[in-house]
């Protein structure tokens, strides 16, 4: 008997979604019963977002049905969403950091003092203060209401985007990738506060690409891939590896492939690298041929210690030699000619200009090269880029065509080809396969591959354990901004990198 | 063998795509406002489309459209240069001081232009090093370099100016039968270096880089503090240059000239296609940006509109550019 009642509360048909270059649903369907806790999970780009920012109001479907209770509805915005009981917690919050607690539970509908001061628009705040108190024991938190949110952690301003779910009496509560900046401890709490919206009648859907910690929580899960629907288990029936090779396709050792490259004479050395607060005493060598791969949790200091070796951050100490030559970098200009090349985590923040071309984009950090006195070679820019959109099978409609008309694992080709097109010694990957559907994440695996066996030293930051395992000749498991470990392959396993990675070891 | 159709390809998608963008750009838009100005005006005044009218209304907008110029590249960058009318009458003012000291009119010339210049990398190391928002730092300029003419002069301005300076602002040079004037040769030119220098050399295109994504073109390996202080100096060393001309012009160096000329710069600079999100512009649609403020400001005086009533007329014809230029954006995405 499941454990939610028998009757369905939203149902969402033939869903369908698309954006300039890419279908981002193609006719899903999905259902929430009352009271239910479903997972929804899939890789990076799977479509999860967009079907649940559809139901939450920031996006509008292109065609298909929702019925909530039945009825067919159409969902004008994110406030309607909220009216029709909707709520979604983003990751990143959509909290006033500024403002007190209270104040973001009832924000936009501050309860108001009665009579003429109503009129006025003067906030009641003895009794916001008091009703938010109200809901927040109702899940069991010790937040005080008058707290400034900025002041409160991440696990507790969840709480507090809880208590505001719970302010404009949703029944479904959206949550995405809820534990991705949680610690055990919090993540127990928050799974406890889910049962206890559950036996309010609440339905849960967590949206996830994490699956071991939802196992403990969700009573359903539902797979996505490449905008479709794969399937559906309960959880009771599931394990792990079903439910991955649904999330992938095939069984994670087909899936990532790599060639062994010749490792040869170490192409860059770090000595005792410290920048106050955020690395200390990174300590390792990176090969020719070789791809270390850096795991840890967020925040455990791996992009950090990218960015200072890159120029992006300024170092406190340590020594940085790049092919036997000692290199004061002290900007990403430096790195360059040092022979570095950086594709950052943040691909469109950081990594491209979207509003430039391709083409454009691709010459970005070879300008010199691409010029003479200044003036620049229009036509050497052309074959070099047309030489990468072919080397790497970028899908282009043109080479003018504006970045940000490219799909994910495109856009990652241009930045590889950039960074390519500098010639460089070794190369740091900072998730390079987050957001990429499958085939182009193992188009990006081929690369590196064959990249390292040109004699490219290769450091990949990731947070997917099995891109770790592997991709990686050996492995360093930073914790807290040091280095907790260096394995090789074959030592490496799941269990002994996490363990390291949380300080058990 | 694809490769070579491809680079071929690529200059033909080049020339096409040159015809393309100027089909699609803002550039048809705004011409097409500019002719139907024209257009009306020649209509309803007798003396419009006279040879002394045409090169009248185009002497006058040339400092305008030189200083666009260099107000296109700062915006391209994400910044905006409030100090360009002080720079104008400030290098103006300094030159003049100049050949009233006996220093000869080209070197007098040069360190006008130096002076206004060094203003621009003033401005440039606030928003660098000192990390203020372009807006509060070259608003500060603006009122130090307008105040610093008032105090050289004591309000007085500065007369007598040799006959060989006056050339530059006054003089017709006949072409094809026509006397044109000197400083619309010199827009022309500086146009078309400055439309090269942003498409064509590895400056522009830094520019247009920082422009669209700062952190980008910094992780991409770009000096953008460097790109900064240039399009900042460069800016002003053209509203330098016309500031020459405009002195050159009224054959007095006041120190009111150009007094609020940065909000026809930037509109001339805006209606021209160049966004002040950054990253965005092109030098003939500032051109025509420049003309369109121009020919509306002369038009609306031969009508017989009373002056009073200008300003509030250019300000409803800046709001209605950027809108229809809003509304072509969002109807492409």
């Amino acid at each position: 008997m499941p454990a939610a009642g028998n009757n369905v509360l939203l149902k969402m048909e033939n869903i369908t979604k698309s954006f300039p270059g890419v279908v981002a649903l193609d006719r899903v369907n999905f259902e929430v019963k009352a009271g239910e806790v479903v997972s929804l999970v899939g890789e990076n780009g799977a479509g999860k977002s967009t079907l649940m920012k559809i139901l939450s109001g920031a996006y509008k479907k292109d065609s298909g049905r929702i019925l909530l209770n039945g009825k067919e509805i159409t969902i004008d915005s994110p406030s309607h969403a909220q009216a029709l009981g909707i709520s979604i917690i983003y990751q990143e919050f959509n909290l006033t950091r500024n403002q007190s607690v209270g104040a973001n539970i009832f924000i936009a509908r501050e309860p108001r003092k009665s009579g003429f001061l109503k009129w006025l628009g003067f906030v009641d705040e003895k009794r916001m203060f008091k009703e938010a108190g109200f809901l927040l024991t109702k899940i069991n938190s010790r937040v005080s209401p008058r707290t400034t949110v900025r002041n409160l952690s991440v696990a507790q301003q969840q709480m507090v985007e809880i208590a505001k779910a719970l302010a404009f009496d949703s029944r479904i509560i959206i949550m995405d990738e809820p534990t991705a900046a949680l610690g055990e401890s919090e993540t127990k709490i928050l799974f406890d506060t889910i049962y206890s919206l559950k036996k309010q009648g609440i339905a849960s859907i967590l949206i996830t690409h994490t699956i071991e910690e939802l196992f403990k929580v969700a009573e359903r899960i539902v797979v996505l891939r490449d905008g479709r629907l794969i399937g559906e288990i309960s959880a009771g029936e599931a394990t792990k590896d079903a439910v991955v090779q649904m999330m992938v396709g095939r069984t994670l050792g087909e899936f990532i492939q790599k060639v062994q490259a010749e490792i040869t004479s170490p192409v860059l050395e770090v000595k005792n690298l410290s920048r106050k607060g955020v690395v200390d005493g990174i300590t390792f060598t990176l090969r020719r041929g070789e791809i270390l791969g850096f795991a840890g949790l967020v925040g455990a200091g791996r992009t950090e210690t990218a960015r200072i070796l890159f120029g992006a951050d300024r170092k406190d100490s340590g020594e940085v030699t790049i092919s036997g030559r000692n290199h004061m970098i002290r900007s990403p200009r430096d790195a360059v000619k040092a022979g570095i090349g950086f594709v950052p985590e943040d691909r469109s923040n950081e990594g491209l200009v979207l509003k430039l071309s391709v083409l454009e984009n691709i010459i970005m950090a070879t300008l010199k090269k691409h010029s003479r006195v200044g003036w620049v070679n229009k036509r050497k820019m052309g074959d070099t880029a047309n030489n990468y959109i072919g080397r790497l099978a970028i899908k282009t409609p043109s080479l003018k065509q504006k970045a940000m008309f490219l799909s994910g694992g495109n856009q990652q080709k241009v930045i590889l080809s950039k960074w390519l097109a500098t010639s460089p010694e070794l190369l740091i990957l900072d998730e390079p396969t987050r957001g990429i559907d499958v085939g182009a994440k193992a188009e990006v695996y081929r690369l590196m591959s064959e990249l390292a066996k040109s004699g490219i030293g290769i450091i990949m930051i990731s947070s997917e354990l099995p891109e770790i395992l592997g991709m990686s000749d050996r492995i360093i498991v930073m914790h807290e901004g040091r280095i907790a470990a260096i394995l090789n392959r074959s030592d490496a396993t799941q269990e002994l990198i996490m363990s390291y990675a949380s300080g058990q070891q | 063998m694809s490769e070579k159709k491809n680079s071929s390809a690529i200059l033909r998608l080049n020339g096409k795509n040159l015809l393309q963008n100027i089909l699609q750009g803002q550039i048809v838009g705004i011409t097409l406002i500019l002719f139907i100005m024209i257009l009306l005006l020649s209509i309803f005044t007798k003396t419009f489309m006279t040879e002394t009218d045409i090169f009248n209304i185009l002497r006058a907008f040339s400092w305008i459209a030189i200083s666009a110029f260099g107000e296109c590249i700062v915006i391209i960058t994400g910044g905006i240069d409030l100090s360009v009318g002080s720079v104008m009458a400030f290098s103006g003012l300094i030159s003049a001081i100049m050949m009233t000291l006996g220093v000869p009119m080209l070197l007098a010339v040069l360190l006008g232009i130096t002076a206004g210049s060094l203003v621009g990398l003033f401005n440039g190391l606030l928003v660098t090093k000192a990390k203020l928002p372009p807006f509060i730092a070259t608003l500060g300029t603006l009122l130090i370099f307008r105040g610093l003419c008032v105090g050289l002069t004591g309000g007085w301005p500065v007369r007598d100016l040799p006959a060989s300076f006056s050339y530059l602002g006054q003089h017709d040079i006949p072409v094809l039968g026509m006397g044109f004037p000197v400083p619309l040769i010199f827009v022309i030119i500086i146009g078309i270096f400055m439309s090269f220098f942003l498409l064509h050399t590895i400056w522009g295109f830094r520019i247009f880089a920082v422009g669209g994504n700062e952190t980008a073109a910094r992780l991409s390996g770009i000096n953008a503090d460097r790109i900064k202080i240039l399009v900042y100096t460069l800016g002003a060393f053209l509203s330098a240059v016309g500031g020459i001309l405009m002195t050159s012009r009224l054959g007095v160096a006041a120190p009111t000239a150009a007094n609020g000329y940065e909000l026809d710069v930037i509109a001339a600079a805006v209606v021209g296609g160049t966004s002040l999100a950054g990253g965005e512009g092109n030098i003939l649609g500032v051109f025509v940006g420049a003309a369109i403020m121009q020919v509306l400001r002369t038009g609306l005086v031969l009508i017989g509109v009373s002056a009073y009533w200008l300003q509030a007329i250019q300000g409803f014809v800046i709001i209605l550019a950027i809108t229809l230029d809003q509304l072509r954006k969002r109807r492409i995405q």
